[in-house]
């Protein structure tokens, strides 16, 4: 007789299986996405919530933090679209934009794309059934054995799909913009994808539209591949403002041969916040640069973690995050580099740095290095502390009043890494962003 | 005018100042010198308002008002000036923001209105180019990079900017070359006015060829041990502080 253990479903786990059973039917896709959900569902339903004792989420308990899982967000109603539109009519809309509305692609919303830039939405694309596309969006083995990651393909409901064609220079960014129109707390599952053709150079910059009015769980995924001697820049505006929700996005890249690959990441707070990373070189001769701050107050829990696979000689990684921890906040940062065996010259470094301004806040870092080849330069490092008493001192006897001095130093660490980003509108967004975070502070 | 009354101070069951009194006039420049681990860096840090040490009892008085009472950046919006030993890198902080940031808190502390970006810009430009410091230092982040010259020129263009009624000058000379102690001299020199007073801090005689000033005092064990003239700065360079030293203060 075989001693099978069957764990305790927790009554979110249990929700999620009905749900599954009850939306599969209808979820776009022909029998081969049908079949990919269902293996997708049952790696993810075997592993369940993962919890402290799964490594990769050791410090996001999601078992004990997510103690329930909230209704799938129906399609959005017409009135909902029309009042979004106004919205979006508006001045200061983004352009070049692509919404998704509760992870619903909103054609009627969105704008034309340049000449070289093809949109559709992820439900056509799984319908038509197109086997390339499909293989790039199942994530060609990266974050494969991770149960959210797995949760989120099975019920995948929505997403835009974006390819570039190889050569097109995209000069102003694609904006990728989610917005929220239910008014019952609900979850959405969206994954999306962007082809990069061979020396094609494009930017996509994620925010969301407003500010969410209510609690949701948002399952996210974003797959990226970028073809041989391409550019590809990237931010994301994670800036989720109800308290008790759960935003866990998965973000899988693919990077070709001589590619260039940048991406920031700004998480401002709110419930419980987990961007897992996996990239992986598959070409030789391209750099990447992942950056990310996390500002966070409250008893907000913000979790970046990062997969980062050299399969090929001669490539660059640089990764540096930054959190700011304040009140009873919770921050994590964990990062795996791993060189292949024939992945020599590699060249690796990671940093996490923290910065705690209360005895209540607490940062997680785990770094590791997994390394097979024999002639590589890589590190890492990871700091925690508060702020240099020496610095503030010098900015106080200059005259700066104790709160003036204190922002002025956070607002330098958390906006070295925005700098970086090759866009003027962006970085003033983002610095704007910092700004109205460290001011709420002083405030409160 | 600077006075300290009767300042005792310490750090954990150490005793740094010892009853410590000085008077320092308008227009006056008056110098303190004294071997290492007499307590000369820490009367300042005690003065501008750093908070690691217990100020037992005493009182510093600038132009009446007692600082010890108050935050540091109070103490110079009142018109105290340090210069630094070391001034701090700022990373990620633009000279430029820093010169104007500081410059507006000050006067908003006077309840004075802020500075226009123009008039702001006048101001640098004029002060910069005395002391020979080009215009895209200003752009660089806060000393990140300098070196020891340019940071004692940085500090002393806030000086020029700020227009202190007292200027600390925390062994100003250290880490410095010749040349680099020349163009920094000149900078104070020709802040020197009868109705702003100055305390330079020095273990050397050689800064004092330059920033000539009217007394000098000996400090030792934390206290003022012998006061003179100018005269007395080249007899401490031949004799060396030997003479204040006890053996307690040397274990």
């Amino acid at each position: 007789m075989s001693a099978q253990i069957i764990p305790t479903r927790t009554p979110a786990e249990t929700a999620l299986a009905e749900a599954f059973a009850a939306a599969k039917p209808a979820l776009p896709g022909g029998a081969e996405v049908a079949k990919l959900r269902e293996e997708s569902f049952a790696a993810f339903h075997d592993a369940g919530l993962p919890h402290r004792r799964v490594e990769a989420w050791h410090y996001t308990d999601l078992r004990a933090l997510m103690r329930e899982a909230l209704p799938i967000a129906p399609l959005p109603a017409a009135a909902a679209i029309e009042a979004l539109r106004a919205e979006f009519a508006g001045p200061g809309a983004l352009a070049q934009r692509l919404v998704l509305v509760d992870g619903a692609f909103a054609p009627e919303l969105s704008d034309s794309m340049p000449a070289g830039v093809v949109v559709r939405s992820l439900a056509s694309v799984l319908a038509e059934g197109r086997p390339d596309l499909i293989a790039l969006l199942a994530g060609q083995g990266l974050g494969a054995k991770d149960p959210i990651a797995a949760l989120n393909a099975a019920l995948m409901q929505d997403g835009v799909v974006i390819e570039v064609a190889p050569g097109a220079q995209i000069a102003e960014p694609i904006n990728l913009v989610y917005a929220t129109a239910a008014s019952a707390p609900s979850a959405c599952f969206t994954r999306s994808l962007i082809v990069v053709g061979a020396g094609a150079s494009v930017r996509l910059a994620e925010t969301s539209h407003g500010k969410g009015a209510r609690r949701g769980q948002t399952f996210g995924c974003l797959v990226v591949s970028v073809g041989d001697g391409a550019k590809f820049d990237h931010t994301a505006m994670v800036t989720e403002t109800v308290a008790g929700s759960v935003r866990l996005e998965t973000f899988i890249a693919h990077v070709g041969a001589e590619a260039k690959f940048d991406s920031f990441a700004l998480i401002t707070g709110g419930g419980l916040v987990r961007r897992q990373i996996f990239m992986r070189f598959d070409g030789a001769d391209s750099v990447a640069s992942l950056r990310g701050v996390s500002l966070l107050r409250g008893r907000e829990h913000a979790d970046t973690t990062l997969f980062v696979e050299h399969g090929a000689p001669n490539c660059s990684g640089r990764e540096t995050f930054k959190y700011i921890l304040d009140e009873e906040s919770t921050g994590v940062f964990q990062g795996k580099i791993h060189v292949a065996p024939h992945a020599q010259k590699t060249d690796g470094k990671m940093l996490s740095r923290a910065l705690l301004l209360s005895d209540t806040a607490a940062m997680n870092n785990k770094p590791e290095l997994e390394i097979f080849a024999d002639d590589v330069a890589c590190g890492h490092g990871a700091t925690c502390g508060g702020l240099n008493v020496d610095q503030l001192f010098y900015l106080q006897a200059r005259g700066l009043p104790f709160a003036e001095a204190e922002s002025l130093l956070l607002d330098a660490f958390a906006g070295e890494l925005v700098d970086e980003i090759e866009n003027e509108a962006l970085v003033a967004g983002f610095r704007a962003e910092i700004a109205k975070w460290l001011s709420a502070r002083s405030k409160g | 005018m600077l006075e300290i009354k009767n300042l005792n101070v310490s750090i954990g069951d150490r005793k740094i100042l010892n009853d410590f009194n000085l008077t320092v006039q308008d227009g006056e420049v008056a110098a303190i010198m004294g071997p290492n681990g007499t307590g000369k860096s820490t009367l300042s840090y005690v003065i501008a308002g750093r908070k690691d040490y217990t100020v037992e009892t005493g009182e510093v008085f600038l132009d009446g008002v007692n600082l010890l009472e108050l935050e540091p950046d109070v103490r110079a919006a009142k018109g105290l000036f340090l210069a630094f030993q070391y001034p701090l890198e700022i990373p990620g902080v633009a000279t430029l923001t820093f010169l104007k940031a500081a410059l507006n808190a000050q006067r908003k502390q006077r309840g004075e209105e802020e500075l226009s970006t123009p008039d702001f810009m006048k101001r640098v430009k004029q002060a910069s180019d005395k002391l020979g410091i080009k215009s895209d230092m200003l752009k660089r982040a806060l000393n990140v990079g300098f070196s020891g010259g340019e940071k004692k020129r940085m500090d002393i263009l806030q000086m020029a900017l700020l227009e202190p009624s007292f200027g600390i000058l925390d062994e100003t000379d250290s880490g410095l070359d010749i040349d680099a102690l020349r163009v920094v001299a000149e900078g104070v020199n020709s802040l020197r006015s009868p109705k702003r007073g100055f305390l330079v801090i020095t273990h050397y005689q050689r800064l004092l060829d330059y920033i000539v000033p009217d007394t000098v005092h000996v400090m030792a064990q934390g206290q003022i041990v012998r006061t003179g003239g100018k005269e007395l700065a080249l007899e401490l360079e031949k004799s060396g502080y030997r003479d204040y030293v006890t053996e307690q203060a040397v274990a």
